[in-house]
């Protein structure tokens, strides 16, 4: 990120502590016995991109639907500002959707489509016509101004769903796997769309996704959900670097999770052991694969930790290489190198100890 | 995939058959339309146009028709009056029970027509049960007579019969409408209200089209109603017709005034059917 | 899924939204519940309110010669009505969904025509077509001209049926070394189960309830419907509400089977999806 992107993000973490746009209290859902939500306490800034990461299943989708309205929570409270948000029906929120697919009105035209709010909202024609104009110009869509729904790709229809709901300027903006439709470059190209559109436009966005790498790149924090549950809320710098469970570890990027056992300032590890700090007792710990190096000969860094193991295999990424080792006693370690190396058999690995960071085992939901 | 023998074994019989009983008799209804009967009541093959022009010339016929079609436009406007709120209902209120209830609409629909029409006969009659109980309760002194033998009962019990038949297109494009437009148009800012007016009912007018095109020919088409119901005053076209094979027997009349009926219904099909690809967004 | 504007409360509108819903099913059901009622009213079908109830009428119409003989035939109709209805159906659904020929757009038209079409127009063509031919009108032309009007029934179900049908169970058939006759008994048709037997109740039951075709075709014996009718003529008495309770229960209990049996893995608006798509696809 650049310096003014990690300024905004700074400044929007701060500005949870001064004045949070949105407030989410222990809010809880049940379907039946199904629990999908369990005391879920959150706050969003100004300005904020926030993601809700998680699986299927991991009520996500559940949660957008109560900010927006569309169920009612279990047990808890949403704030926005100094009102309840939630003893309003959807129609009264300062709050908009951008729907997973996308929920054109099939029978208006893209303009109509996007004016709809305006017009129910009764605003003058002259108003209407200029604020359309300036939506559609903003997603790139104002050549289809004319065009149906069923006219137009699927890229264009999410940008007119987009346009549609900014044209209403909300408080929060919601957009429920607004991407998963659309191809990988495509994805990719509206990634960075979406993240500009953000800053220009400086309200507050909640997204939603599966895909943690899309999750890493648009966000400014992270609420990683599992299970009804917040796993953790954090930047994505701070979540990939110190990830607060295994879960988080594993679910973020890839990482080699290590079992391990503290005794006497000695954490052990398989075939490895490192001085440590960390209290006695089994301790879990996560290493992520850039973190490991293949060693020089004849380079040896403070407090490393070395190990000699067999590769048992190689997947060259184009850029990067990721490269399995087993390194005795029941330890793989995975490695991620520059992928410019030939076939390799027996390897030296080494890293640094403050790099194995201690995780907690997530608890089992029932 | 399929042989060309398999196409052919498929589509041959059926196709006969279908030329053959029902292709082939609307022909020949076409046929006995220019055809005239003669004195002594039986059918000459001379073809002219002589029914038609009766048909034009004579006054009956006319007031005939135009009164079949306003029953039949009152019993059309009744229904959709009727079902729609009732589909729209079934669709987003009833939750769980909708299925019960869709049940619940459709068994009136294939009882007994005969049975249906014969219950409202001795409900409405001046003895009948609707007359007796409002002199029992002292609503009344005296049977109301216009309620049977009368356009009346004509168009209430031919309304009881086909609301069912008007409901289910119209269900069935209110259920077809995805759930997230109407999510969609909340979130934008329009009460329930608004939605149904700018989202939900334009979407369901090809539903409407269809229901309003089976309870208008179906009503338009009516002989049993009038015949039990309908009393002088409620004679529609088509016991015109019934009683041009019956008892004042002149087939190619009938057979000419049917065609027209036909031409009718098919124009109006088609017309239907035009409006409704013009409405259907999907 | 629920209309969710807040959990479980209703709002005013949809207040008057339920109570429209009760006013229209009391107008659906009302008068035949006047019917069953009566039926059982010892003093005739009218006057209010009723005073003896008594199962004589009941009695009377057990002993009823002419009814029981109007039964019959109409039960020979129904089946004789399936059978042509499904012969020529099956097929017709068949040739629509994979064949094309010259004059597909008016044949689909035509087979779907009398669903919609007055009875009237379907009965006084079929009556000329027999009179030309020099057919006597007996229980017979009934049939055919139950037969003809119901194949639309049996297309629109199995039609619907085959668009569900996955072409790859057929076309493994086929590559297993089964012919097409074959395929089409031990594939195609044990498919076709649920929308065969669906169309054969609602024929039955449509065949049996039939009165404005019959009319025209009708000769020296009696369908049911038309026994009724020409009693209707002379005088009304509760033994035809009684035989109208009876006739309404068994309709009942068809439909609530053929429903049943649509709706297994199917949403409901299907089945009257069809309805529209006979209608939509035969103008079309």
């Amino acid at each position: 990120m650049s310096t003014s992107q990690t300024t905004a993000a700074r400044d929007a973490v701060a500005g949870i502590r001064t004045r949070p746009l949105l407030r989410i209290r222990n809010v809880a859902k049940n379907f039946g016995k199904n629990k999908v939500l369990r005391n879920i306490s959150l706050d969003v800034a100004e300005g904020e991109f926030l993601t809700i990461l998680g699986e299927s299943g991991s009520g996500k989708t559940t949660l957008l639907r109560i900010i927006a309205g569309f169920e009612s929570a279990s047990a808890g409270e949403v704030w926005m500002g100094d009102e309840r948000l939630d003893r309003q029906p959807p129609y009264r929120r300062r709050v908009n959707t951008v729907f997973q697919h996308y929920a054109l009105f099939p029978h208006l035209t893209v303009e109509q489509n996007v004016a709809y709010g305006l017009r129910v909202a009764k605003r003058p024609e002259a108003e209407i016509s200029s604020r359309v104009a300036e939506a559609l110009g903003k997603v790139k869509m104002s050549a289809h101004a004319k065009s149906k729904p069923s006219k137009i790709s699927g890229g264009q229809q999410q940008r007119v769903a987009l346009a549609r709901a900014l044209v209403n300027r909300p408080r929060l903006l919601l957009l429920d796997e607004p991407l998963s439709a659309l191809d990988a470059n495509l994805r990719r190209q509206m990634q960075v769309e979406l993240k500009s559109l953000q800053r220009e436009v400086g309200i507050s966005f909640i997204f939603v996704t599966h895909d943690q790498e899309e999750a890493m790149v648009m966000s400014d924090r992270i609420a990683l959900l599992r299970s009804g549950e917040l796993e953790q809320v954090a930047t994505p710098r701070e979540i990939y670097s110190r990830p607060s469970t295994a879960y988080a570890a594993q679910f973020i990027g890839h990482t080699n999770l290590l079992k391990g056992e503290v005794r006497e300032g000695i954490s052990r590890c398989g075939p490895l052991a490192w001085q440590t700090s960390l209290p006695d007792g089994p301790v879990l710990l996560s290493l992520r694969p850039e973190n490991v190096r293949l060693a020089a000969e004849n380079t040896v860094l403070s407090n490393s930790v070395r190990v000699r193991g067999k590769v048992l295999h190689q997947a060259f990424h184009g850029a990067t290489e990721l490269i399995r080792v087993d390194c005795g006693a029941g330890l793989v370690l995975v490695v991620r190198t520059s992928g410019s190396n030939g076939a390799l058999d027996t390897v030296d690995l080494e890293f640094s100890a403050a790099d194995a960071v201690p995780v907690r085992e997530s608890p089992e939901r029932i | 995939m399929f042989s060309r023998t398999y196409k052919a074994t498929v589509t041959l019989p059926p196709l006969l058959w279908v030329t053959a009983f029902l292709l082939a008799p609307y022909l020949l209804m076409f046929c006995y339309s220019f055809w005239s009967v003669s004195a002594s009541q039986s059918i000459v093959h001379s073809w002219n146009l002589d029914n038609y022009a009766q048909l034009l010339r004579v006054e009956v016929y006319w007031q005939t028709l135009l009164r079949s079609m306003w029953i039949a436009a009152r019993v059309t406007v009744f229904s959709l009056l009727l079902g729609y709120p009732l589909a729209y209902f079934l669709s987003f209120y009833a939750g769980k029970k909708k299925d019960l209830l869709y049940q619940l609409v459709i068994i009136p629909l294939w009882v007994s027509y005969l049975v249906r029409a014969y219950a409202w006969k001795t409900i409405l009659g001046s003895d009948g049960v609707l007359n007796t109980l409002l002199q029992y309760v002292h609503l009344t002194k005296h049977p109301l007579e216009f309620l049977l033998y009368s356009p009346f009962a004509v168009v209430l019990t031919l309304t009881h019969i086909y609301t069912p038949f008007a409901f289910l297109p119209i269900y069935a494009a209110l259920e077809h409408i995805p759930r997230n437009l109407v999510e969609a148009s909340h979130d934008l800012g329009a009460t329930p209200g608004q939605t149904f007016w700018k989202v939900i009912f334009p979407l369901s007018i090809p539903g409407v089209l269809a229901g309003a095109t089976f309870a208008f020919v179906l009503s338009l088409g009516d002989f049993l109603a009038p015949l039990l119901l309908g009393g002088p005053s409620g004679i529609m076209i088509s016991n015109i017709v019934v009683s041009l094979f019956g008892a004042a027997y002149n087939w190619p009349l009938g057979a000419a005034i049917s065609l027209c009926m036909l031409v009718l219904v098919v124009s109006l099909l088609f017309f239907s059917e035009r409006l409704e690809k013009k409405w259907s967004f999907s | 899924m629920e209309f969710l504007v807040s959990d479980a409360k209703l709002v005013s509108g949809s207040r008057w939204l339920l109570l429209h819903a009760v006013a229209v099913f009391v107008f659906l059901y009302l008068p035949i519940a006047v019917l069953i009622l009566y039926s059982f009213n010892a003093e005739g079908v009218g006057g209010f309110p009723p005073h003896h109830l008594t199962l004589d009428w009941y009695r009377t119409l057990f002993a009823d010669g002419p009814i029981w003989d109007s039964v019959l035939n109409s039960l020979q109709v129904a089946l004789a009505a399936m059978a042509i209805s499904l012969t020529f159906g099956v097929p017709a659904a068949l040739a629509l969904e994979r064949a094309q020929f010259p004059g597909k757009a008016l044949f689909r038209r035509l087979v779907l025509l009398p669903l919609i079409l007055p009875g009237i127009i379907t009965g006084l063509s079929l009556l000329m077509l027999f009179n030309v031919t020099g057919t006597k009108l007996s229980l017979m032309t009934i049939v055919l001209g139950h037969g003809t009007a119901l194949i639309s029934v049996a297309t629109t179900e199995v039609f619907a049926g085959l668009q569900k049908l996955d072409r790859a169970q057929e076309e493994a058939s086929l590559d297993l070394g089964a012919n097409y006759w074959q395929t089409f008994w031990r594939i195609t048709v044990p498919n076709l189960k649920l929308p065969i037997i669906g169309a054969a109740l609602l024929i039955f039951t449509l065949s049996m309830d039939e009165i404005a075709v019959s009319f025209f075709l009708i000769g020296r014996d009696n369908t049911l419907p038309l026994e009724i009718w020409g009693r209707l003529r002379r005088g009304i008495t509760p033994e035809i509400n009684a035989v109208s309770t009876i006739i309404f229960l068994f309709s009942l209990i068809a439909i609530v089977l053929w429903y049943r049996l649509r709706v297994r893995g199917e949403a409901t608006s299907e089945a009257g999806m069809e309805l529209v798509e006979a209608v939509e696809g035969n103008a079309s």
